[in-house]
């Protein structure tokens, strides 16, 4: 199979034998970065309704390594071995696909919809090449499955999807007793755009402005994961110049996302003074943004083959910001109600956030050790990295899981201005690019984003998969309150997550 | 009850609702200050009153008479407490019934009466937020009660005309220990029944986290603006019944005009000070956790306890 031009390995493989792989590689020490399907129509006129692909992604590091399981199925008779008893966030890419593929799932022990909602029409699959316009919505005819849960005195509160503050969309259920948390469900969803079908047809520059907008407060991180499959789909290689301008913007990024965080769950307990100061200081921080690339969200400064920037902050900038948000963090500290709120809430032990896959901060607060910067590296900027772990896995280790996550950013800007130089570094794409794909892992603020692009033999995008970390973190939030966390704490342990629902939901 | 004590029960009512919204204004602009922000102006309160009052009356097709009563049960029972309560003159008309206990279940009936409307609507929201609200009630109405014998022990009645001529007769009770003890505990249970910080956020936007916020979420238009107005009316009541029981000095003896206008200054003085203090307290302390708060509430029953019992061994 001469059809790729790529890097990464590929391993062909059949429905039968993929299980036994895929442990493998599981045992191996590999991660499952990211599954997409692919309806490939049929090749030069050929009868029939062409082939799914579904392409694993396994990565592992560091050194940086990424294999590719490819399994072919017919599409009239699209049946896959379900991995959802081996690994838990396989099993939700199997349900994804399941939705937008209609790819029929053997063995998958909890085979409901997960991205399509009761309404959509059946047997409507909208990312086959020939899916054909969207049929009208349906009323949700089979409620959605909720557990009971049921017992003496206990009842259930709904809330949402339409919340008293300005905040994405999201319903959760909650089983409870007295004030006490028995089950949580999370139903998601509610924002389903179809942004990985707005991609298609595409050429690999005009994909960056949608990338830059899958999750508005991770502009960098996409755009850059975005811009690294397409440079290894067509073999491009960004000036040096241009990957430390990226690895700048991406802690900026970083920068002012975390701060907006600490203050948000001082917010949360009630303390208010604390949010109005990182409020203050992500102000400060937005406007450097706005200096920087001309958006205060970082947009613009990211794009296939080359970064750029119109200004740079000074060291001394960075100091000062650094020493304001360590003047909050150490009031909000000195209050004991504060702690005492964040100390022990919402505990996620190290092995449900092992077994659920979990990335990022979440993560690491739990003592799981990753960080893309580390095992996937974009650029060879990263030798003195350091990447904090905690191992208490409640509010409190990931309010300081990120207090060190923004010095360890500071540190890596105050190391990296020194030879950054303002303005346009790129190397073009070759004009004649594809067919070819590619995989992309930046570790973003919220955690590993994975992308996998693939390019036409006209140049033009046939499809990107995008993986936010938000996909596999927010499993994990019912499971850190269940049990002992209180229905008063929700908004704060949740707040201590932050997951995107625009990001999770595609 | 002569023509005089009812104009000074009057103007009790009236100076307490002129003046109830502009404190809350002041308490959030004073914090808003102290936490870097402009801020909205002082008179928003009064702005959001105007606002809701021209709305259209929407109510739920599942709430009943409760529902409907509890807003007029709120704001008459606040008015009337403001009418009782010796702010401007030891010599109202409503002297007679001006007593502690009747002082108190009155403010208590508008606390019910607003559980009892959070659940009428039969949402998730009003039978959490009713709950909330009961329990502390629970906690706090033994304070409240203990709190009173002590104060009354002194004085021999549980009159507030009485207790307050009594302190004004004998400066030193108002620094006695029992009567220090007495105001903890009442400071305790004003913060926990008017749902300020650290039981409950005046300002919180998280339905889950609200105590007093989700009892009234079912509410809008000129019901909402009465239940606005009847917890800036109980949050004055609260403070000006502390402030007179405990520092009464500026209120008048007599229902002289200059005397009166005098008291007015007096307590309007008090009332702003101790609005101020609580503002500025709340910027610095977070919320508790909901099951820290009996902790909190037990606290304050234990100083009213030891007022009791060191007016007893004292007197």
């Amino acid at each position: 199979m001469t059809w790729f031009t790529s890097l990464d390995r590929v391993i062909e493989t059949t429905p039968a034998g993929l299980r036994d792989r895929f442990v493998e590689l599981l045992t191996n020490g590999h991660r499952l970065a990211l599954v997409a399907a692919h309806h490939d129509p049929p090749i030069d006129g050929a009868v029939g309704v062409g082939t799914i692909r579904v392409v694993y992604v396994m990565v592992a590091g560091p050194p940086d390594t990424r294999l590719e399981l490819h399994v072919r199925l017919p599409t009239d008779e699209a049946m896959l071995p379900s991995l959802a008893g081996v690994s838990f966030s396989a099993g939700r890419f199997e349900r994804e696909m399941q939705d937008l593929f209609g790819i029929r799932l053997v063995g998958h022990h909890q085979p409901g919809r997960l991205v399509l909602h009761q309404h959509w029409p059946d047997g409507w699959y909208p990312m086959r090449h020939d899916a054909g316009p969207q049929p009208d919505f349906r009323d949700e005819t089979q409620s959605y499955p909720f557990i009971t849960v049921e017992g003496p005195g206990v009842y259930e509160i709904p809330v949402g999807p339409v919340h008293a503050g300005i905040i994405e969309p999201g319903h959760f259920r909650f089983s409870v007793v007295g004030e006490t948390i028995l089950n949580v469900k999370a139903r998601l969803w509610f924002v389903h755009k179809g942004i990985e079908r707005l991609f298609q047809g595409r050429s690999p520059d005009g994909g960056v402005e949608l990338a830059e907008r899958i999750s508005g407060d991770t502009a960098v991180g996409h755009s850059l994961a975005y811009c690294l499959a397409i440079e290894r789909a067509t073999g491009t290689v960004p000036p040096p110049a241009a990957q430390l301008l990226r690895a700048m913007l991406l802690e900026l990024e970083r920068l002012y996302n975390h701060v907006t965080d600490l203050g948000a769950m001082g917010n949360d307990v009630g303390f208010g003074i604390a949010h109005a100061h990182t409020m203050r200081i992500r102000e400060r921080l937005l406007r450097l943004n706005n200096e920087i690339t001309g958006h205060r969200l970082l947009r613009g400064g990211v794009y296939p083959g080359g970064a750029r920037a119109t200004w740079l902050p000074q060291a001394s900038t960075l100091a000062a910001i650094h020493d304001d948000i360590h003047d909050v963090v150490e009031f909000m500290m000195a209050n004991a109600t504060v702690v005492d709120r964040f100390t022990g809430t919402a505990v996620l032990s190290t092995d449900d956030a092992a077994q659920i896959g979990t990335l990022g901060y979440v993560a690491r607060a739990s003592g799981i050790s990753t960080d893309a910067r580390r095992e996937h590296a974009f650029a060879d900027l990263y030798q003195n990295l350091t990447v904090p772990l905690l191992t208490g896995g409640d509010v409190m280790s990931r309010f300081e899981i990120r207090v060190a996550e923004i010095d360890a950013s500071i540190a890596l800007l105050t190391e990296f201005l020194p030879n950054a130089q303002m303005g346009e570094h790129r190397t073009p794409l070759d004009p004649v690019v594809g067919p070819g794909h590619g995989v992309g892992l930046v570790e973003g603020w919220r955690g590993t984003i994975a992308h996998r692009v693939e390019i036409g033999s006209d140049g033009r995008l046939t499809r990107v998969k995008i993986v936010d970390p938000s996909f596999f973190n927010w499993p994990a939030l019912p499971v850190a309150l269940a049990g002992d966390t209180i229905v008063p704490d929700f908004p704060l342990a949740n707040k201590s997550f932050n997951q995107s629902y625009a990001g999770n939901d595609l | 009850m002569s023509v005089s004590g009812i104009a000074v029960a009057l103007l009790q009512v009236a100076l307490t609702i002129a003046v109830a919204p502009v404190l809350v204004g002041l308490m959030r602009k004073i914090r808003a200050r102290l936490e870097g922000r402009i801020g909205p102006p002082i008179s928003q309160p009064w702005r959001d009153l105007r606002k809701l009052l021209g709305k259209q009356r929407l109510v739920s097709a599942n709430t009943g008479w409760v529902f409907s009563l509890a807003p007029l049960v709120l704001i008459a029972s606040a008015a009337l407490v403001a009418a009782i309560v010796p702010f401007l003159s030891t010599r109202s008309a409503l002297d007679q019934v001006g007593d502690l206990f009747a002082v108190v279940y009155l403010l208590l009936l508008g606390t019910v009466f607003l559980s009892l409307a959070g659940l009428d609507a039969g949402t998730a929201f009003g039978g959490m937020g009713a709950s909330r609200a009961m329990t502390i009630t629970a906690i706090a109405e033994p304070t409240v009660l203990v709190a009173i014998f002590a104060l009354s022990v002194s004085s021999g009645s549980s009159n507030l005309g009485a207790i307050v001529s009594s302190t004004l007769a004998n400066p030193s009770t108002a620094a006695s220990p029992q009567s220090l003890l007495a105001f903890a505990a009442l400071a305790v249970v004003t913060i926990a029944e008017t749902g300020r910080l650290p039981v409950d956020n005046p300002s919180a936007h998280l339905e889950l986290t609200m105590i007093h916020e989700a009892m009234i979420l079912e509410y809008s238009g000129p019901d909402l603006a009465l239940l606005e107005l009847a917890a800036h009316l109980r949050l004055v009541v609260f403070l000006g019944l502390l402030a007179n029981l405990f520092v009464p000095w500026g209120i008048a003896t007599t229902v002289q005009p200059l005397h009166l206008l005098g008291a007015a200054a007096a307590v309007l003085v008090k009332i702003t000070v101790l609005a101020a203090i609580i503002a500025v307290v709340e910027v610095f302390i977070a919320k508790l956790r909901l099951f820290r708060v009996p902790e909190l509430l037990a606290a304050s029953f234990v100083l009213a306890f030891l007022a009791v019992t060191v007016s007893f061994f004292l007197a």
